[in-house]
């Protein structure tokens, strides 16, 4: 909502997403700090946050499947192994210079897998669309481990994995470091979130948004459900592929294993924290949540000096259950997420020092 | 032949099983219309619960499964009171994820507790065969199997006779009604999460008795359990022992001749393969209650 007296006096001006001279100021400075980030983080901060943008990328899809569309996807984690594997696959087939053109092939690929799985969302809604996608999280992960009896080719490495050449530019330019691969990550955020911020806007937004509010209604007033439930499907799972395909190029190295159920539930929380329904929301709830994580990963050996009669192994657990608080917490105490909380403090700073 | 009977009998044997499993899932949905993903979470944990106080501490077998039950009562309770009753009215959505957060957290205190370790429950059922013609049944799976349908038999009694059943039945087609007739929902919300819970544990610990204690078991509340309550309906309870009896014998009887080919772990996917054709043809079940919208 905007105060009263700013009007709109030209379509560009309309169409702008950034609106006031602020909200340039704003960008300009969140641009500059993630240019000059790496030169003062440490490269476990730079990790942490190279990690936190794939994640970002697979959250970016899942906000347009569940977020506006409302079709629950509980396999992203499983479409960005498909993503993953499809980019794995080509770059050492043709070779790592190929990585521009097998990028987007990597995401169309996860993209027609999710359709398939998405496919029961004609006929189903709610938790037996939940049951159908986590169906594709366990398949194409069994699918990855046995490849070798089930496809009869050694092509997709079976439970021992994959090794995967560093991205390269048609042989110009190789993302072989973490520093390079950051700034690569970074863009390639901006661009799928440009894709994601627009996305709200478009026709076809507005589809989806009238499918999540009521499908039914939404096929009355003309929508064809049967595109467009598939179209959510194949657009988020190919923002998955492209996260895979990053995670492969970023690790150099990929395994079934890594592409789990217990991934595709955070990726799910992270959307909730943030906020359902928006970008701005999705971009909060990933990095409150990675931070989150990132604290527990350097809180727990505090806590296990201080508590010596507990496991050794207990990063992971004080991760995972500070991960599950606040998301029940989340849902109980403010189900619209920090994007909503977000919008209360803009509200209230533009009245300030009114009430109203 | 007689491969394929014995397959068959054991299939058998292990979707009473699952069948059990499934049936916390189904009550807790009917009345509440949450779909319980934790449902494997809370198995695994009482299991281990039930493993602490038998093996480290010593304690009879039977005094420990009592012990449990008393846990999963509170655990149930609480688990409704803190969390689900909150979300009464939320988007299924919500439902949906924090039954998943709480699956992870009860990952998480595995770990905190167990250090991830797999058990096993020592002397509880003896592990000879017995011999049934051409068959032989390992009796854990002939025990697990007898008191799987034993329970599933009271809990059927139970809903159709008992007054608490009977309530239950009405909030589960319609609340206003229920209130109407006297009945409080939210006690009823409350007891369907308690009977859930034993359930669970009874099953995790026939279940652990059957194969090991671990965290892996966690997932038969999705892997398996799932696909069961999917062929038998949500909304039926017989329909969760037949859709479970289906369900174990596809997948034993499957693996039994596609594990040679493909060299193991076609169990694990069997039962999601058969959910998915199922979600295609029949989305309702066997004995679901086919949806009706309005807009």
């Amino acid at each position: 909502m905007r105060p009263a007296g700013t009007f709109d006096v030209s379509y560009a001006e309309d169409m702008a997403i950034v609106r006031t001279r602020l909200q340039w100021i704003l960008v300009a400075l969140v641009v500059a700090f993630i240019i000059a980030l790496p030169n003062f983080s440490g490269l476990y901060w730079l990790n942490v946050i190279t990690l936190m943008g794939i994640t970002l990328i697979a959250v970016f899809g899942l906000h347009i499947t569940t977020g506006l569309c409302g079709q629950i996807n509980l396999g992203q984690s499983a479409f960005m192994a498909v993503g993953a594997y499809t980019s794995a696959i080509l770059t050492n087939a043709l070779g790592a210079e190929w990585f521009l053109v097998v990028l987007p092939l990597a995401g169309i690929n996860a993209g027609i897998v999710g359709t398939i799985f998405g496919a029961p969302s004609l006929k189903v809604k709610e938790f037996y669309l939940a049951m159908a996608t986590m169906a594709a999280q366990f398949i194409i992960v069994y699918l990855l481990i046995h490849s070798d009896e089930f496809l009869g080719t050694t092509l997709f490495g079976g439970p021992n994995g994959l090794g995967v050449p560093p991205a390269n530019i048609f042989g110009f330019f190789e993302f072989g470091t973490d520093f390079k691969m950051y700034y690569l990550v970074m863009a390639l955020v901006m661009i799928m979130g440009l894709l994601a911020l627009n996305m709200t806007r478009t026709r076809v937004g507005r589809a989806f948004v009238a499918i999540r509010d009521n499908d039914l209604a939404a096929e009355v007033m003309g929508i064809n459900l049967f595109y467009y439930k598939l179209l959510s499907f194949f657009i988020g799972c190919f923002f998955a592929g492209i996260a895979g395909a990053l995670w492969a190029h970023y690790f150099y190295y990929i395994q079934p294993e890594q592409f789990t159920l217990h991934n595709s539930v955070w990726y799910l929380g992270m959307l909730v924290v943030g906020g359902m329904g928006s970008v701005l929301g999705t971009v909060f709830g990933t990095v409150f949540i990675t931070l989150l994580d990132a604290l527990a990963y350097n809180v727990a050996p505090f806590i296990s000096a201080a508590l010596p009669y507990l496991p050794q192994n207990i990063t992971y657990v004080v991760g995972i259950i500070l991960f599950a608080i606040v998301v029940i917490v989340f849902l109980i105490y403010e189900p619209r997420g920090l994007a909503h909380r977000w919008r209360i403090f803009k509200a209230s700073y533009r009245l300030w020092p009114y009430a109203y | 032949m007689d491969m394929f009977l014995q397959l068959l009998v054991t299939g058998i044997m292990v979707g009473g099983l699952y069948g059990l499993v499934a049936l916390g899932l189904v009550i807790v949905y009917k009345s509440s219309r949450v779909l319980n993903l934790a449902h494997g979470g809370f198995l695994m944990i009482l299991s281990y619960v039930a493993w602490q106080f038998a093996e480290p501490w010593g304690l009879p077998m039977w005094l420990s499964i009592v012990l449990v039950m008393g846990i999963a009562v509170v655990l149930g309770y609480g688990v409704e009171r803190i969390i689900l009753r909150p979300l009464t009215g939320q988007p299924i959505l919500a439902t949906i994820i924090v039954t998943l957060a709480m699956f992870e957290a009860l990952e998480g205190i595995q770990t905190l507790g167990w250090a991830g370790l797999t058990q096993g429950y020592h002397n509880f059922i003896p592990s000879t065969a017995i011999a049934l013609g051409p068959v032989f049944i390992e009796q854990h799976y002939l025990w697990s199997f007898v008191v799987a349908i034993v329970l599933f038999l009271a809990f059927l009694a139970f809903f159709r006779y008992s007054r608490h059943g009977l309530a239950m039945q009405i909030v589960s087609e319609d609340h206003q009604v229920a209130r109407s007739l006297g009945i409080d929902v939210r006690t009823v919300f409350a007891q369907t999460w308690v009977i859930a819970l034993i359930i669970a544990a009874i099953a995790g610990i026939l279940y652990g008795a059957l194969h090991v204690i671990d965290v892996e078991n966690a997932n038969i509340g999705l892997i398996k359990a799932l696909p069961v309550v999917l062929l038998g309906g949500l909304e039926s309870l017989p329909g969760a022992l037949v859709g479970g009896i289906i369900v174990g014998i596809a997948e034993i009887v499957g693996a039994g001749y596609i594990d040679p080919l493909v060299g193991g772990g076609s169990a694990d996917i069997i039962p999601l393969t058969l959910m998915l054709l199922i979600l295609l043809i029949k989305p309702y079940g066997l004995f679901g209650w086919v949806r009706i919208e309005r807009i």
